[in-house]
């Protein structure tokens, strides 16, 4: 969790200064923060949970890319406008219903992280919805842009609901629900969304996967890491 | 300073009427002041980025308490990644310590989460009357805070800071913000 909101609150942040319009630029800032905000809280705790001492800057900024533990589509670049609110929908669709879940967590920490998250979350899903389907159901030029978003990550959404070991000894917990779980009623929600925004959702569900296990991030997340963490790198432990 | 730690297991949450301390409310002791008094200097804290109104107009002191000779001060942050987080901390160190509070912790509480529900009447008024207009649960506002006309639409849902949204009036034609309902 505190992975997946690092690296997507860090690539919706690239686009602070450079977004299509002010209320956009705003929107994406604010989108980010909240990110941020929440990968304070969720590194943090599993920084606590470890118990070797580091907190979340250091597990933000001090750990290479086959540590991190993000879904593969997170890191994938911006691209255009539209790009980044394709990324953003898909996610925040995952985003939500994985928090919901969690606020029952047997896990007191975790169930106030995700109680809090989930408000911040669903005011981010009800913007990339919206904005997804004005921009799919919006002029000839916007359309083709967001089917050809929607064919790019689609590949990436089957990631979010595959299960490890890890997933099924929390499961056992009480801790976090099955993720397969949540895949029915994410599909009603992306499939409904999809038709109000006129797009095709593509036919074959290939899943790129390896960025939640660290076996296997995409070459974009390297790249990242280098405009992220370069401050901490050439100079270890500064603080404002 | 006392700096809470980021990752203090959340606090239970507050009782109302039920005062910790083992002073008898009112009774000063030397030294000691009364709860309803740090309460009240509290209430003279402006929030950093609407300094319209209060931190106790926002709701999110929900608890203040002794604990022993150490008064615990539990804040609830409005929006996770809300860079005022930490100058409200500040301001309250700031503030109490110049009242001559010497031991102070201040508590992060996350859940319940922060609503604007809590936001006291007297604080949704200093807002409206500064501009912003004060959330409501039907999701907008009720008007314009300035020509108080009902014809307003929505610019963004995100605005200057993270608790507000962009609107505008259709009447007076001007842009406000709303601070929206959470």
């Amino acid at each position: 969790m505190g992975d997946n909101a690092l690296v997507l609150g860090h690539r919706v942040s690239e686009w602070c200064g450079v977004a299509p319009v002010l209320e956009e630029d705003i929107a994406l800032a604010n989108v980010a923060l909240d990110l941020i905000g929440q990968t304070q809280l969720w590194l943090g705790l599993a920084g606590e949970v470890e118990g070797e001492g580091r907190d979340a800057d250091k597990l933000a900024f001090h750990r290479d890319v086959w540590d991190f533990r993000n879904v593969l589509l997170v890191e994938q670049p911006n691209g255009d406008f539209g790009q980044t609110m394709m990324r953003q929908f898909l996610f925040d669709a995952w985003h939500l219903a994985q928090l919901t879940a969690l606020i029952d967590s047997s896990d007191k920490e975790i169930s106030a992280i995700a109680e809090k998250s989930a408000k911040e979350v669903t005011y981010h899903l009800e913007r990339s919805s919206d904005t997804v389907i004005g921009l799919g159901d919006g002029t000839e030029e916007s359309h083709r842009r967001m089917q050809a978003a929607l064919d790019l990550l689609w590949p990436y959404v089957g990631e979010m609901f595959l299960g490890d070991d890890v997933d099924a000894a929390m499961v056992e917990a009480g801790i976090a629900p099955e993720p397969e779980s949540l895949r029915a009623s994410y599909d009603q929600l992306v499939g409904d969304t999809l038709v109000a925004a006129t797009l095709t959702k593509p036919e074959d569900d290939f899943a790129h996967k390896g960025g939640k296990s660290g076996a296997r991030h995409s070459e974009h997340l390297g790249h990242m890491l280098t405009q992220m963490q370069w401050l901490q790198r050439a100079y270890p432990d500064a603080t404002w | 300073m006392v700096k809470p730690s980021p990752h203090s297991r959340p606090a239970p949450a507050p009782v109302p009427g039920v005062v910790r301390d083992t002073a008898p409310r009112g009774a000063a002791l030397a030294g000691k002041p009364t709860l309803e008094t740090v309460w009240a200097w509290l209430s003279a804290i402006p929030d950093p980025e609407i300094p319209a109104i209060s931190l106790t107009d926002l709701g999110i002191i929900r608890d203040v308490a002794w604990q022993g000779n150490s008064l615990v001060v539990t804040i609830t942050p409005t929006y996770s990644g809300c860079p005022a987080t930490s100058i409200i901390n500040l301001d309250i160190e700031m503030a109490l310590h110049g009242h001559g509070i010497e031991k102070l912790e201040l508590k992060r509480q996350l859940s319940p989460p922060w609503t604007t529900e809590w936001m006291t009447d007297t604080g949704r008024a200093k807002l409206e009357a500064y501009g912003i207009a004060p959330p409501r649960p039907a999701g907008g506002p009720q008007h314009c805070p300035h020509c108080k006309s009902t014809a307003v639409e929505r610019i963004s849902q995100f605005g200057s800071t993270p608790c507000k949204a962009q609107w505008r009036c259709t009447e007076c034609r001007e842009p406000f913000d709303y601070f929206k309902c959470i």
